[in-house]
This record gives structure tokens, sequence and C-alpha cells, in this order.
């Protein structure tokens, strides 16, 4: 027997107790959605996971609506202190059902199982530990002492992260002291619905998170509704979209959309790592992710034996079930996608790129695509400039460190780049001059709730994680909410005479002494538990 | 089993170097060898770790172990008796199931290689044909401070007294000093010390004491200095030194031998001894293998255990394996 064909390790799905249905879950339950359901499927064998409620404009203006009034009676007047302890219930809640989370996430999305269990999950806990911390310290945000909540956020995530990306938006947004209404993914909403059931379990107020499920038509009813806060990560087309859409409105935005990154490998890299780490880059998560290394950049001098290693070393890589622990390579998450996918690399090999896929078999059943690096690539191929969002890598080469980075800059994205070398003072000055959000040093694709994350250019705008994600769903003490200044401009009453500020204070922050006394009896409540 | 010959090690070692052996042209080359970057070394070893080896793979693995685990003892209380009792254990596992694999060699000092070679009789071997070797730590092991000439009459009695295999210590000291030139010539010499007046070779295991070399890229440079000397193995520790054997050095050192192997055909073993106390240790390692140079690398004459408690957790692993539940300590024989 050939030991690398390592007997099957299937995690055990018996953790998963799955409804057979699943609803909208508007102001602290579960209830039926008016739009037509739909059925989320496992992408690994497209057997049918459960049915899932769709909402339509009429439910997301309810979950606004839910999401406003748990705003304005329960967490706006909440002591900072006790928002701390629903993040911390929370995350600890997402630690005690992580497997269980996991197991429905592979599932559901295709990921394999131990980048679910060992970077999803993990992740999602430490988002949300991270911002409990934050949630009583709101005064050295950076906005200067007292900053307000925005009020209703309304948050819009992509497929690719399901439960990390909702933890991203949901965590800074309670934080802050924000309510939320949520849209997961049409493809990926099952971890956000057992999510919400965590939030039932930490016994949070009604209505502070509500979870929409549906397509495109309730994500863009969610943008059009009556939120103060618009934060969205997916493509840069419905981006794109979206502002547009919020144009001229009071609603403030962040955007996280797509990325072309670019991989720099130098000739005094360490080899073997950096083989570790494009491989990581492009090839995690099966590609799809925003950030992913997708432009590889190598030194020509080293062009060669970079692409020979590789090669050797994707020859190894595991595809197959999501839910086998030995799995390295898991299914595409939807066959748009995998369309998607075919269409680009057809391109590739008609612009005369190389394609070279990994030999692996791939599963009858399911949505699924080896592997695969083109080499010989051009700047001027649409595979160099345009985001595949799969497991294809785009090999090019340059000379100087200057041509590097020019090859790197020259994009319409900039979100993340790599770097790979052993010498420190290059590092910092090739960083110094790269045009992305975040740049990775002889590593690749790590998160944590301390960095911040986001782009330039069409990679979007706003900042996620950190300090700078908390100040994304802040507003300064002095400024005017924009619901304060419509009802001002509606009323046009004498009192608007009055100094901004002082309405401001009037109008939208309850009197301190009063915000004390409600928070200690919901300190007591929050207690009991 | 038996060792390269010399001349066709120096060939190839001037070959790849383009120049003589001397520090200047040896730092040259082991200097533009790319670096190591730590975390990323630690981040793909612990990957490796989470393999999950379950069921017919397990069972493969267990029996594997065991037939790559070089049996150890190495104290100052040693004596013949010890010995005895170690080559029975070694030729006979576990009583209980006589289909146990034998180990593939016991490892002593080398004034207690005729007792071992007369206690194994007509066991004694090569492991790849299913007999077992004697293998004798040599050249003032563990710390190898000696002169040379005690080094090589150390390692030539052992090998006259009927070793297969000489485990030989590298001088770290001049390692650290830079003195590359003088480590390749005393390699170089014990190999020539190994061979046996029939003109066969014992094998030469060369132990780089990591512990004390500190960093990775110092590992890589002794490794790849250690294989250009003719070293037919290259070791992780002598076991007397923490840290001994970890994964992410051994993943390291799998790399210079895979790289090696793309740069000269030739095939050359890696032996972590020391720290590697549990089946589920030693299964992480045979993945390591496995995934970085190759499956076929896991056979006694390229991969090795140094090791003495491993072989009993192995041993308590496989009896659970085959009737369902674990036994005890008392299950299993101590040597």
């Amino acid at each position: 027997m050939s030991f690398l064909e390592y007997a099957p390790a299937p995690e055990s799905r018996a953790i998963l107790s799955l409804r057979d249905r699943y609803g909208l879950f508007i102001d602290g339950e579960f209830v039926d959605g008016r739009g037509t359901p739909f059925q989320t499927i496992s992408p690994a064998s497209e057997e049918r996971i459960a049915e899932i409620a769709s909402a339509n404009a009429e439910d997301v203006a309810d979950a606004v609506a839910a999401a406003r009034r748990a705003y304005e009676r329960v967490w706006s007047k909440m002591s900072g202190r006790d928002r701390g302890k629903y993040l911390f219930r929370i995350a600890r809640l997402v630690q005690e059902r992580a497997r269980e989370l996991a197991v429905a996430e592979s599932l559901d999305n295709g990921k394999p199982i131990k980048e679910s269990r060992d970077v999803d999950v993990p992740l999602v806990a430490a988002w949300f530990f991270y911002y409990a911390g934050w949630a009583d310290k709101l005064d050295h945000a950076g906005l200067g002492a007292d900053p307000r909540a925005l009020g209703v956020a309304g948050q819009v995530i992509p497929w690719n992260f399901p439960l990390l990306m909702l933890a991203w938006k949901i965590a800074p947004a309670l934080a802050a002291g924000n309510t939320v209404v949520l849209k997961p993914a049409e493809t990926t909403p099952l971890t956000a619905l057992l999510f919400a059931e965590i939030l039932q379990q930490a016994e949070l107020p009604a209505g502070v998170v509500n979870i929409v499920t549906g397509a495109g038509e309730t994500g863009a009813a969610l943008v059009a509704a009556d939120v103060d806060k618009v934060a969205f990560t997916g493509s840069t087309g419905v981006g794109r979209a979206i502002a547009k859409q919020v144009a001229g409105t009071q609603k403030k935005v962040t955007l996280e959309l797509g990325g072309k990154a670019a991989n720099i490998v130098f000739d005094d890299a360490p080899i073997d790592q950096a083989i570790e780490g494009i491989v990581n880059g492009i090839f995690f998560n099966q590609g799809h992710v925003c950030c992913a290394g997708s432009r590889l950049l190598v030194q020509e001098n080293i062009h060669d034996e970079v692409v020979d290693r590789l090669k050797q070393r994707l020859s190894t890589l595991r595809l197959g079930d999501p839910l086998d622990k030995n799995t390295d390579i898991g299914a595409i998450n939807s066959a748009a996608q995998l369309a998607r996918i075919r269409e680009l690399s057809d391109v590739g090999v008609a612009e005369g790129a190389e394609r070279w896929s990994a030999p692996c078999e791939l599963p009858a059943e399911g949505f699924w695509f080896a592997p695969t690096i083109f080499t010989g690539v051009e700047t001027s191929h649409r595979i160099a400039r345009e985001e595949v969002f799969g497991p294809v890598l785009s090999v090019l080469s340059f000379r100087t460190p200057q041509e590097a980075i020019a090859k790197a800059n020259n994009t319409p994205y900039g979100l993340s780049a790599g770097i790979w070398s052993d010498k420190g003072s290059r590092i910092l000055a090739v960083a110094d001059q790269l045009r992305a959000g975040v740049i990775w040093a002889n590593t690749f694709n790590r998160f944590d709730p301390a960095s911040p994350f986001g782009g330039y250019k069409e990679s979007g705008y706003g900042r996620e994680g950190g300090r700078h994600g908390l100040g994304a769903y802040l507003a300064p003490a002095t400024s005017r909410s924009a619901r304060a200044a419509r009802a001002v401009e509606a009323s046009a009453a004498p009192a608007a005479k009055a100094s901004p500020a002082a309405k401001a204070d009037a109008e939208a922050k309850p009197a301190p002494a009063k915000r004390s006394r409600r928070s200690s009896k919901s300190a007591e409540k929050g207690a009991a538990k | 089993m038996t060792g390269t010959t010399l001349v066709t090690a120096r060939e190839r070692a001037l070959a790849v170097l383009g120049g003589d052996p001397d520090d200047a042209t040896l730092r040259r080359y082991l200097h533009g060898i790319p670096g190591v970057d730590a975390v990323g070394l630690e981040q793909r070893a612990a990957a490796l770790g989470t393999r999950s080896v379950k069921t017919s793979s397990k069972a493969w693995a267990l029996d594997r172990i065991i037939s790559l685990i070089d049996l150890t003892t190495l104290e100052g209380a040693d004596t013949p008796g010890k010995v005895r009792s170690l080559v029975a254990k070694a030729q006979n596992p576990d009583p209980a199931e006589p289909g146990t694999p034998r180990v593939a060699a016991v490892c002593v000092y080398g004034d207690m290689v005729p007792y071992a070679v007369e206690a194994l009789g007509a066991a004694h071997g090569d492991p790849d044909d299913g007999g077992i070797s004697v293998a004798a730590v040599a050249t003032a092991f563990p710390s190898g401070r000696s002169s040379l000439d005690i080094k090589l009459a150390d390692t030539a009695e052992a090998v006259a007294a009927g070793a297969d295999e000489i485990d030989m210590v590298i001088d770290r000291g001049a390692f650290l000093a830079g003195r590359y030139g003088l480590v390749f010539d005393q390699i170089a010499a014990v190999k020539e010390a190994c061979r046996r007046p029939d003109g066969t070779s014992a094998s030469l295991k060369v132990i780089l004491e990591t512990g004390e070399l500190v960093t990775y890229d110092n590992v890589r440079r002794a490794s790849w200095l250690s294989i250009l000397a003719g070293g037919d193995f290259i070791k992780t520790s002598t076991g007397k030194v923490q840290p001994a054997a970890t994964l992410p050095v051994t993943l390291l050192m799998l790399e210079v031998v895979r790289d090696w192997h793309r740069l000269t055909g030739h095939k050359v073993g890696v032996k972590p001894a020391g720290g590697i106390r549990t089946s589920k240790d030693a299964i992480k390692y045979l993945v390591t293998v496995a995934e970085t140079v190759g499956e076929e690398w896991l056979v006694p004459h390229l991969f090795r255990f140094g090791a003495s408690s491993l072989l009993n957790d192995v041993l308590l692993q496989r009896q659970k394996l085959a009737s369902g539940h674990y036994s005890g300590a008392d299950y299993v024989t101590i040597d």
C-alpha cells in the first residue's frame, strides 16, 4: 500500500443537528420569509442541506425596523461594559461550538475542514474577543471622548469566509454600539443561521442582530433600507453599484472588494518557505480569497527553479472531500464560480500562457478545479489583470526591484501584496512603495483582529479590523447623526436655532445619569445568565 | 548495510563545490544557499503535524516505525548484560505478538559492540534484508572534543569489532568558528576509518547536534557540509543536549536531502534522534518524510529514529489497534 494515500479520516457530521428549513432571524426569532425559499447545497456533492427563507423588501424593512427599535430602546443605552459582556459571551459560545461550526462551514462552503477548524472558526472567536475588549474603551478609538454609534448597520457579506466575514462585520458594529441587519451570501447562509442560534443562547437582546437570507435583491433592499451604515464585502462590480446607490444619502459606507495581489519573490528569498507561501497565498481556500496572491512575480534568475519546485509541491496537495481532515483543496463554492474560473483559464490558454494543472483526480459529483499555474503570463494578459477568485496562479517575472514594484502596482486593485526576501532593508523599501492595504513579508494570508485590513483603488475603501475597523462604526461626539439631521430638517422647529452641538447632545445622546441607571439594570440581567 | 565509497563522495563534493574543500570555498558555497525563514519553517512543520493518520494507514505506520528504530542505550552505566537485554528486545519487541517487526539496529557505545554482535548472533545483518545492524557512536561522543587521531582510532576500533554503522559527531566548535574545512576533513577522515580490510565500509551517520548549532541557517549549512564530506546519513542529535530532534529541524534536514538528490541523484538518509517518545510524534515524522522527500525514503537505509522509549509506546498502540482497548506499561517489556 501507499502510505501517502492516507486512509479516509472524515470529520463526523453527527455533531450537526440541522433543521430542515431555516427562516429569517428578525427581532430575536426565526420567522418565515415572504420571498421564494431556496435550497442551500454542499458544493462537494451537490446534496441538499436545508431550505432557506428568502427575504423580500418588506422582510428587510421589518428587520431594519427591529434593529432600529433595539438600537433606540436597548443597545444605545447600554454601557460599553455590558455590550462587551455580550460579545465575550458570544466569543465563548463560538469556541464551545467550534467543531459544529467548522463542520457546517465546510459542508456549506466546500472549504477543507482543516481550514475551517484551524483558521476560520478560531479567528471568528478571536474577532469577538478582540472587539469585546474595545466595547468599554471607545474613548481611545481615535475619535475623541465619547464617540457615538452610527445607528443601524446594513451588512452584506460574501461566500468565501461566511462565518469569518460575519464576525468581521458584526463584532466591531456591536462593540461600537450599533445594531445590525446582516445578509449572508446566497450559497453559504448556514453558519450565519447557526450563529443566530448562538445569539439566542447568549440572550442577546432581540433585534440587536438580525439576519436576512436571500440573493442579490435582498442585499439591494438592505442597502436601500433605512440604515445609517452600509458595509459590504464582495465583488468590485456590486461594490460600485452600492456606492452609486448610497451616493447623496447620509449613509456611511465601507467596501472591501476584489484584489489581484502581487506576491514578489526575490532571488535571495528563503526558497522553501517562499514556495509554501506561494501555495498558501493562492491555493488557500481554493483561491476564493480577495487578498489571494494570484500574481506571482519571480525574479527572472530563479524563475525556472521556483516553477519547478512549485509544481513538485502542488503535486503533493490532496484534493477531495472537504470534511476529510487530510484534504488540502476543497470544492469550488458554486457552479457559477466554477464556470467563471474555467472561462478565465481558457482565456489564459488562448492568450498564449502555458497552463499546468496538478495531477489529481476530480470527484464526479460537485464543483472541482485542480490547482493550476500559468507560466509565461505577460502583464497585458487578462489572467494577469482580472480576479479569477479560484485556484489559478499567474506567474510573471521581473529583473529589478523597481520593475517588481512597477508591475505589482500596475493593477486597478490594491488590497494586498507579499514580499519574499532574506534582506530586511529591501523588504521595508519595497513595502513602502507598494500601493496595497496589506503587505505580508515572508508570509501570506495571515490575519489578526488587531490588524487593520482594507484596500486601495478598486479594492474598496474603509478598514476592517483593529482600532481602524472600530472607527468605521463610530462618529465623533460633536457630529450630528443622520437621523437627527433629518429630523431637524423636517421639523424646522425653533429649536433648530440652538447650537448644533447642544442639539446633538439632546437628541442623540441620553443623559449620562439615565444611561448608567439603565445599564446597571441590564448588567444585572446579563450577570444572571 | 554499507556506506558509499570515499572516492566517489570526494569527487562528487569537488564537482559540486568547484574547488578544494577549504574554509573559503566551503564558506562561499554554504553561505550562498538560500536562508531559512524560521516562522515559515515551523508553520510548515506544524501543518504536517496535523495530518490525520487512521486505521489501515496507522497500522502500516506503527509497523514501519518499529522497523526504522535504532534501539539505543548510551549510558555510562551500560554493561554487557544491559546490551544483551537490549538486543533481546530488538529481536523480539513484543513477546505476545510474534508478528511484530524487528527494529533496524541497536545503537551502543564502541566498547559495547562485541557484546551486541555476540548477542545478535545470526540475527546480525542488514535491516533492509531483515537483519539487525549494530551501530556504534564514535569520535569522542557526545562532545567530539578530542584529537582527530583519537576519533579515528575510536571509529576504527568499533568497525573492527563488527559495527555496521558509525554515528560520529561533528566538531561544533570548529563549525561555529567558521572552520568548515576542518569539519569537512574530519568527516572525510572518519569516513575513511569506516573502511574494512575487505574494501567494504561501515555506513556513516553524521550527528550535527542541532541543539548546539541553534539557528536553522546553521543546521542547513551543517547538513550540506556533512553530505558534501561523504556522510551516508545526517542525524540531528546525540540525545545528550536539549533540544534534541524537533519536527522543524528534521523537516529542514529532509529538505537538504531532497535538494541534494535533485542536484546529484544521490540519496542520503536522515535520523532524528532524542526526544521522540510517542507513536503520535513518530507518525508526524513519517508524514514529514513522505511529503517532503517521498515515500521511498521510509526504508532503513534512508530513515531512522534514534530512540529508546518510543518502541514501547508504539507496541502499546499496536496492541490497542489489534485488540480495541489500551493495555498498560506492564504489558510491554522493559529492556
